[in-house]
């Protein structure tokens, strides 16, 4: 069974000259213990996505099935079998850490005595050790954000939904989220994360999907969306030619050493087969200066939702 | 395809709406001192002062002392303030500011469960801000009769009448200075215009015909002689009243509320 089921979504806000639909036709379908990553600008509609597929609005055409119930009809029962980390830190500020994860326990009718003697487990899980009495607002960011997915996993369950689980985060406690959300996959939980990071995505997810203007545009392994999209070289070219920038070098030389030349600003990205022929003319251009590195999926990313900024 | 006719359909509630007044029950505990210090002084002292003050100018009112008289408005206007206070501030605190409400739809709960159990316990809360200030009456011998036990179930009732009012209120709010309208609008009116410092036989009779239809008249009404030891009249009109409004109010603030989260 699919822990998420999704096929034909669409979302429209509004009604009349004012709709805006921001999911537009996305099918998504999760194979049991799998990561997936949701990658797209701000506004992509991802995080409306996990929105309809947890039933919390309902979609305007579509069906979805959430660990094989029918959403939004028996949304509320898929929900008792699915953890959620929301964007947005929502931890009870009046409560210590240990009571925060035993009352939301209770909206899943978990009983006390069942979840207070895991909560030190919960606990370590987060790496919040020792932390069952320290209030929330003695918690940095990181930890706060680890104590959202201790909290998550009271209920034991099947599928765990991340929304930009390392927005704001720093390095160090990015890196312990990932570990974590390895290790829960090891242990069976599937995930499905939305990300804008893209090392992110590449580090965890075993199969992702980008999205723009609400629809997915391309899907498949990390390696296999880069493969599929995009030349497998790319050679950042900066600085100064014949008194003007890389620009104007790309607009005379770029169509003739590379398949394909992006100029955003100041840098001209080339993406090619065969990196050989365009460095050996760079060597002859000394104020130009370049970084030749394998594609990856930001790459890819930029390619399929442009360079334009997302406000 | 949401319309607002599903956002107004009936609400559909389950027993987890008590995890969610359980929830707001164990913060309360954390800080009862001190609530229930803010939801008994104001009013305390307000009755002693005026009754005795004032008292002093006014020696009977309906055919007892003033502060006796005053003490079932007290009582009834201070259950209204500490539901109303409870629905709009505290509850918006948790529906927008700390996303305590998000957090709780992503269990199996649903908006109807949290918006219902907001409802009981803004009226739990008044309930409880009500009893203290009903022993401060009795500790004072305002209250000798044991029908003044029976206003417990009426200010629970008020509390649930105005909490469902004051969610409307929650559910347009775009930030917390929006009540101010609420109160200066709509609550101080009331209090004025209810019986509560004076008898509604003293406005102006196109005033009293409308004051006597404002939610804090029925409950005025029904406090005041069951402190005094009285039956109440017509108690059925008074508490359909008060239980007509909740209805209404709480299926209003439930279908607002809705809208506003549910898109």
């Amino acid at each position: 069974m699919s822990p998420l089921e999704i096929s034909g979504l669409v979302k429209r806000f509004g009604e009349g000259a004012e709709a805006r639909e921001v999911v537009r036709g996305l099918d998504l379908s999760l194979a049991p213990g799998e990561c997936f990553a949701l990658l797209g600008p701000n506004g992509a509609g991802k995080t409306t996505t996990l929105r309809c597929a947890l039933g919390l609005t309902a979609a305007t055409a579509g069906s979805i099935r959430l660990c094989g119930l029918p959403v939004p009809e028996r949304a509320r029962d898929a929900r008792a079998r699915v953890g959620v980390v929301p964007q947005l830190d929502s931890l009870d500020p009046d409560f210590t850490c240990a009571e925060n994860l035993l009352v939301f326990a209770g909206y899943f009718g978990l009983p006390e005595r069942d979840v207070r003697p895991r909560i030190p487990e919960l606990l370590a899980f987060a790496g919040l050790e020792g932390k069952e009495n320290a209030r929330i607002q003695s918690l940095s960011g990181g930890m706060k954000r680890r104590l959202t997915l201790a909290r998550a996993l009271v209920n034991r369950p099947e599928l765990l939904i991340l929304d930009e689980p390392t927005t704001g985060l720093d390095p160090q406690a990015r890196h312990l989220i990932w570990e974590r959300l390895r290790r829960l996959t090891a242990e069976g939980t599937t995930i499905l994360l939305t990300t804008h990071f893209m090392d992110e995505a590449e580090r965890l997810a075993n199969r992702l999907a980008i999205m723009d203007a609400g629809r997915i545009l391309a899907q498949g392994s990390p390696r296999e969306v880069i493969a599929a999209h995009i030349e497998p070289q790319v050679v950042e070219i900066f600085g100064e030619w014949q008194g003007e920038g890389a620009a104007a070098w790309a607009a005379a030389h770029a169509h003739a050493l590379c398949q394909r030349c992006e100029v955003s600003g100041e840098t001209a990205f080339c993406y090619t087969t065969d990196a050989a022929p365009l460095l050996a003319h760079l060597a002859h251009q000394p104020g130009l200066r370049s970084l030749h590195r394998p594609a990856n999926l930001e790459d890819v990313f930029l390619k399929l939702t442009g360079r334009d900024l997302r406000d | 395809m949401t319309s607002v006719t599903d956002h107004f359909a009936p609400p559909r509630l389950s027993l987890r709406l008590f995890a969610v007044w359980r929830r707001n029950f164990l913060v309360w505990c954390k800080l009862a001192l001190p609530s229930i210090v803010g939801n008994l002084a104001d009013p305390v002292i307000y009755m002693l002062g005026l009754g005795y003050g004032l008292g002093m100018l006014v020696p009977e009112v309906e055919g007892v002392s003033y502060i006796a008289f005053l003490a079932g408005g007290t009582l009834a206007y201070s259950t209204m303030n500490a539901a109303t206070f409870e629905a709009l501030y505290s509850g918006f605190s948790r529906m927008h500011t700390q996303k305590t409400w998000e957090a709780i739809m992503n269990a199996p709960v649903s908006l109807d469960d949290i918006v219902a159990a907001e409802l009981l316990w803004a009226a739990s809360k008044a309930c409880l801000a009500g009893v203290a200030i009903l022993a401060v009456i009795a500790a004072f011998g305002f209250a000798a009769s044991p029908l003044a036990l029976a206003v417990i179930p009426v200010i629970f009732l008020t509390g649930l009448c105005f909490a469902a009012l004051g969610l409307i209120m929650t559910a347009l709010a775009p930030s917390y200075d929006f009540f101010m309208y609420y109160f200066t609008l709509v609550i101080t009116p009331m209090t004025l215009l209810s019986g509560v410092f004076f008898p509604q036989g003293q406005l102006p009779d196109a005033v009293r015909a409308v004051a006597q239809w404002l939610p804090l008249s029925h409950a005025v009404a029904l406090v005041r002689p069951l402190l005094l030891g009285q039956m109440p009249g017509q108690i059925g009109l008074h508490l359909a009243v008060l239980a007509g409004i909740t209805v209404a109010a709480f299926w209003l603030a439930l279908g607002l509320t809705r809208r506003r989260l549910l898109k």
